[in-house]
């Protein structure tokens, strides 16, 4: 692309340094940017992920049995419910299943059930479903049936659930959208200063008769290392901030939401390379954008 | 060296040089002397290409330039040498810097940089300030590391734009030793001025400019060849 890459580099890193200013706005600009992004990646990623969870726990009808029900009344009702148009099918579930479960799902604080005198969940049967628009039907007949004592399906709010995250997903990406727009925009304008301030510089280096690559280079460079150590701060902020969200709720929100978050290993890998692409283009693209101007002629 | 065949340019409607029709041969040391706004930095600006001529042929080191496009700017620029009344030193590199990126722009490798830039600077007694910035230097100092920048590639051509305008007197003869040294190493020097002491006192070709026409070119009061 251009000779004398030595020298780029070179100038590249002496520049960043000498103007210590707009390196550090240009650096806060794009940090700012990558962080807010980082923000509402999390945020569309783990709506999304507790979204496909719902999902698959959607398809399902828990139908609790009374206490007094022994098993071959529960193989009565289980026989008698696979029947029933929709069904796919229907496993009985003792309450010392049940209880195994929910200290798998609670995992670190699984503790907290140990304290419990006496397994208070019912044995109960999980109606799998063939065809979700069989559900409020399956779930009324299983209501109606003798020995049943409560029956647990939440289509109504699920649907709700699903619309609410569909919204937070689109929004989160116009979001996106928006802010790589704005800091490009900002980047430029910050870049644009710097090359205001060195206008002068240009105008020197074209009397001795630097090409425009040569003027080029440098900035560019200076842009992309702008970008890229943007990139390392907000990744570092980032981590730091994921890992203590992560140890502060990550179990909480395994109990409130029945799903655990997106874990930080995931979170990281697919953050680095965004935030390396997305800041190395950012500081190019600004530097090219905000240089155009100047180098004509 | 440098030969302007009626040569036209206009700003709009306002004719800043008019059929300019002037030889200046290898080894010449020509003053440009003239009122302001007679069209003296027109002249200097067409031969660094600033501006494009709107009529007539310029030749500069053997070479039309009267059409060149954008990529072959720099090549030209590279044969030239500028100085300014302004001396227009990067004020965040240092005297080194300064001097040096008139060679890394010709990709010189960083050992012959680092040999002769040193070397210029001593020609131009400046050689202790190598390390400074252009701001702690005196603006005769300034001066010498412009044109320590401006000669370090063996220009064919140097020009200089009022380069003494901002110097007293005694500073601005120094600068004038420094400027016949580089014509007598061969060198081509056209310079822009005010100062018609120096003038004098030099005893060189002037050529003198008024509302864009050259009505005078002479050498030590003698009419010089046109
Ligand atoms: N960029 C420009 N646009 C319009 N007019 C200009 C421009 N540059 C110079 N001129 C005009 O051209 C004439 C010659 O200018 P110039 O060559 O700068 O004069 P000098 O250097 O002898 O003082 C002046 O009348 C000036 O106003
Ligand atoms: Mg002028």
């Amino acid at each position: 692309m251009f000779k004398g890459l030595g020298y780029s580099l070179k100038q590249a890193i002496v520049q960043i340094f000498r103007n210590k200013g707009m390196t550090v706005a240009s650096l806060f600009a794009i940090t700012a940017m990558l962080l807010i992004l980082g923000l509402f990646f999390f945020l569309t990623v783990n709506v999304n992920f507790i979204t496909e969870e719902i999902k698959d726990q959607f398809d399902t009808i828990e139908v609790f049995l009374q206490d007094d029900q022994t098993e071959a009344q529960a193989e009565v009702i289980r026989n008698s419910l696979s029947q029933l148009q929709g069904v796919a099918n229907v496993e009985y579930i003792s309450k010392a299943q049940a209880m195994e479960e929910f200290k798998t799902r609670w995992g670190d604080n699984a503790y907290l059930l140990d304290g419990l005198a006496s397994n208070p969940l019912p044995n109960s049967l999980r109606v799998t479903l063939e065809n979700l628009e069989d559900g409020e039907l399956v779930a009324e007949v299983s209501r109606s049936m003798s020995g049943v004592e409560d029956v647990r399906y939440y289509q109504t709010e699920v649907n709700k659930i699903l619309r609410i995250s569909e919204g937070i997903q689109k929004g989160a990406l116009v979001v996106i959208a928006f802010l790589i727009i704005v800091s490009v925009v900002v980047v430029s304008n910050t870049v644009k200063l710097t090359v205001m301030a060195r206008q002068e510089e240009i105008r020197i280096m074209k009397y001795v008769g630097a090409t425009n690559w040569f003027i080029r280079g440098p900035l560019l460079l200076e842009g992309m290392f702008i970008g890229l150590i943007a990139a390392l701060i907000a990744l570092g902020c980032t981590w730091a901030i994921y890992a203590r969200l992560m140890a502060a709720i990550g179990q909480q929100a395994v109990i409130l939401l029945s799903t655990s978050l997106v874990e930080t290993n995931f979170m990281m890998i697919n953050l680095t390379w965004i935030y390396i692409a997305l800041g190395i283009s950012i500081g190019a693209f600004g530097s090219i954008l905000s240089m155009r101007r100047f180098l004509q002629a | 060296m440098i030969i302007f065949d009626n040569i036209t340019k206009r700003y709009g409607s306002k004719v800043a040089l008019e059929n300019a029709t002037i030889h200046i041969d290898k080894g010449d040391f020509v003053f440009l002397v003239g009122p302001s706004g007679a069209g003296k930095s027109t002249f200097i600006k067409l031969i660094l290409k600033e501006i494009e001529p709107d009529e007539g042929k310029l030749i500069v080191a053997g070479r039309d330039i009267t059409h060149l496009s954008n990529r072959e700017i720099p090549q030209l620029r590279r044969s030239l040498g500028v100085v300014f009344q302004d001396f227009r030193l990067l004020p965040n590199k240092t005297v080194f810097e300064n001097v040096a990126f008139a060679m890394e722009v010709l990709h010189h490798k960083p050992r012959v940089i680092k040999r002769q830039v040193p070397q210029v600077l001593d020609l131009m007694g400046i050689g202790e300030a190598a390390d400074k910035f252009p701001d702690e230097l005196s603006g005769g100092e300034q001066q010498r590391v412009a044109i320590a920048r401006a000669i370090i590639n063996n220009p064919k051509v140097l020009i200089a734009d009022e380069p003494t305008g901002n110097l007293d007197k005694d500073t601005a003869w120094e600068i004038m030793q420094l400027l016949n040294q580089v014509n007598l190493r061969g060198t081509t020097v056209v310079m822009v001025t005010h100062a018609f002491d120096i003038v004098e006192r030099m005893g060189k070709r002037e050529v003198e400019i008024e509302s864009g026409q050259i009505i005078r070119d002479t050498k030590g009061g003698i009419a010089a060849d046109v």
